[in-house]
């Protein structure tokens, strides 16, 4: 027999309460991208299925909307994924070298160049978006992949992380290496890299998250439709919608949502096993 | 198959700590030496120092004939063995064993083959597919010495292997230790605090405090014959009995008790009088009274503890003696029984300077 004490009960009834309070937008937003931008605008939000599930879903994704009428969300959404993908790998490779050389070069000033860069935690990139802005400007880079990626793959967090895991791995395992004849190089690649692997895959996830959702910088950067990322591109809709005189396309902005969600969702859910492991283990 | 020299070898770190104090060494081919000393005493750094793992400050190394003070340490051709193993976690039993060896560039065949021999050496060629965190502690060092042996070094550098394993496992692998240097007939240097395995391993046993060597030589003179006060304490388990004692002209004091036999030591001076515990005996003709404590038994001989009467330690307290009997022989806690030592056998020291005078 099942005994159900009160505990259990009234536990599950709070997570299943907050679990109901979480999902619930999505869920809305979801069923109102399978309806028809008349049923929206006159009955408002939906919370059953609609017809138009096909049929928004494929205009949104391979027929070219926006302002110039150019851009579609399959677009957008390779542009994200590039995004998310430089984004998340940049900082960590960046990190992971500037990790190294911190715990492994006893070069003069390698503690003080750490607080430097971990100070710059005091600096997110939306306080120094105008000089960011300036500098990619000067380079020549607005409005283009390099541009939108580049200034935003430093990552102290990541550096802070991957310092705190080299301090951790045993100094002999370091001079094993150099026995076995590695070179400082071939001791990263070989060694210390493949120890951190789990460590890397968590900070990959939640990077490619963030980047993912890069929403002030890519706004200020792009201003051809090209360059659109989804989170740009909701955004943008929404502004479509303000200003025509056509009926609103609010379809079109849920079933954008969607897809926004979506890889992020799918990164992690994939990989949460790696993630927690990454987080929590650590294996030497 | 190499020799090993150091000449005045010096090692000053940057904070000022002066770690090793002018060691100079032979070591012969083919030879075991074991450095031996408390913690702290520059024992790790010297092997280091030989590993190149650290830089020399001063003086010179030679690996026979070349002077290796600067060639880096996988081309001073020298293996070594960590106390925490220090295997690569992600790389199988395999990979840990030809790492080196691909990094020197020979073939693959040439390295599959040298890997198959060095583990048959080792009983670990069942495992060679396993990873680290899948073997015991046992096999974990079994691979790391294999590890060593696979690129058949010219010395093999021991950084107290042992130290992580249980008693019975610490004992069985020192045995192979020993086995499988005298077979392969390479040059070891072997870091230990621990003096039976320092006796044990060793062909010649340096005794390292303060950074430098205070005696070298075959581990049975080091305990017969020690030169310092130091190496009379540090060799011998248990310990050696130490009185703190003075030479009147004609019979030695400690405390109220006097001790004789003894000729042509110092008078007036600090003196300190050196017993082992397998050299008293139970005497009813015996002078030394001793109040038992307690007694441990160990199979085959009985380790007595208790207080001599009268007679005082280094600090002046009362002086705590220890005693070895044959299993047979069991006195009773609290019982008073007499003793009688050897002369020929008892040490006396200079307690200023630590030198032995008799």
């Amino acid at each position: 027999m099942l005994k159900l004490s009160w505990h259990t009960i009234s536990g599950h009834l709070i997570l299943i309460l907050g679990a109901i309070f979480m999902t619930a937008p999505v869920w809305v937003a979801f069923m109102s991208s399978t309806h028809s931008a008349e049923t929206l605008f006159r009955e408002g939000l939906q919370a059953w299925p609609g017809g138009h599930f096909f049929e928004n879903y494929n205009e949104v994704l391979f027929v070219e909307g926006g302002v110039m009428k150019r851009v579609t969300a399959s677009m957008m959404l390779w542009n994200s994924l590039l995004l998310g993908l430089g984004f998340a790998i940049g900082k960590v490779v960046i990190s992971t070298l500037a990790a190294y050389a911190i715990v492994y070069f006893r070069f003069r000033l390698a503690a003080p160049l750490f607080w430097v860069i971990f100070m710059t935690l005091l600096l997110p990139l939306e306080v120094r978006i105008i000089p960011s802005y300036e500098v990619v400007a000067g380079m020549g880079l607005l409005d283009t992949h390099t541009g939108l990626i580049l200034p935003l793959i430093a990552s102290a967090t990541g550096t802070f992380y991957f310092r705190q895991f080299y301090k951790s791995v045993p100094e002999e395992l370091l001079e094993a290496a150099r026995l076995d004849g590695a070179n400082a190089w071939q001791f990263f690649i070989d060694i210390l890299v493949p120890i951190s692997k789990t460590m890397i895959a968590a900070i990959l996830i939640i990077m490619f998250v963030v980047g993912w959702n890069q929403y002030l910088w890519p706004l200020i950067m792009t201003t051809n439709e090209d360059n659109y990322t989804l989170v740009i591109g909701i955004k943008q809709i929404y502004q479509v919608l303000s200003e025509g005189g056509e009926l609103p396309q609010f379809q079109k902005a849920y079933a954008l949502t969607i897809l926004a969600t979506l890889p992020p969702v799918i990164v992690v859910l994939v990989f949460q096993s790696w993630f927690v492991k990454g987080l929590v283990e650590s294996e030497k | 198959m190499a020799e090993v020299k150091l000449t005045n070898v010096n090692k000053v770190y940057p904070n000022g700590a002066h770690a090793v104090r002018g060691v100079n060494m032979e070591i012969a081919d083919g030879e075991f030496i074991v450095f031996v000393g408390p913690s702290g005493c520059g024992k790790s750094t010297l092997l280091r120092m030989v590993a190149g793992l650290e830089t020399v400050t001063e003086g010179d190394l030679h690996i026979d004939e070349n002077r290796i003070n600067d060639v880096s340490p996988a081309e001073r051709n020298v293996a070594m063995v960590f106390q925490n193993y220090a295997l690569y976690p992600h790389m199988t039993v395999r990979g840990n064993m030809s790492y080196g060896l691909k990094n020197r560039g020979d073939s693959k065949e040439e390295i599959e083959q040298k890997v198959i021999e060095a583990a048959k050496t080792l009983h670990i060629e069942d495992f060679l597919d396993r990873q680290p965190n899948q073997l015991s502690g046992g096999q974990r060092q079994r691979v790391a010495m294999g590890r060593a042996i696979v690129r058949n070094p010219k010395v093999f550098l021991f950084d107290e292997p042992l130290s992580n394993l249980d008693a019975k496992l610490r004992v069985q692998m020192r045995i192979e230790i020993k086995k499988l240097q005298r077979k392969m007939g390479v040059t070891s240097i072997y870091v230990t605090h621990d003096q039976t395995e320092a006796m044990t391993l060793a062909d010649r046993l340096a005794v390292i405090n303060n950074g430098q060597i205070e005696q070298m030589g075959k581990p049975i003179e080091l305990y017969k014959d020690p030169k310092t006060l130091f190496v009379a304490s540090f060799i011998g388990s248990p310990q050696i009995n130490l009185m703190s004692a003075q030479y009147d002209g004609k019979i030695l004091k400690s405390g109220t008790l006097e001790i004789d036999g003894f000729e042509n030591l110092p008078v007036a001076e600090e003196l300190v009088l050196g017993l082992r515990p397998e050299h008293l005996r139970i005497d009813t003709k015996g002078k030394l009274a001793m109040n038992i404590d307690l007694v441990e038994q160990h199979g085959a001989d009985n380790l007595v503890y208790g207080t001599l009467e009268g007679a005082k330690n280094e600090d002046g307290e009362d002086l705590e003696l220890c005693l070895r009997l044959n299993q047979d022989q069991e006195p009773s806690i609290g019982e008073t029984i007499t003793l009688s030592y050897d002369h020929t056998n008892a040490l006396v020291f200079s307690k200023e300077t630590g030198k032995r005078l008799i």
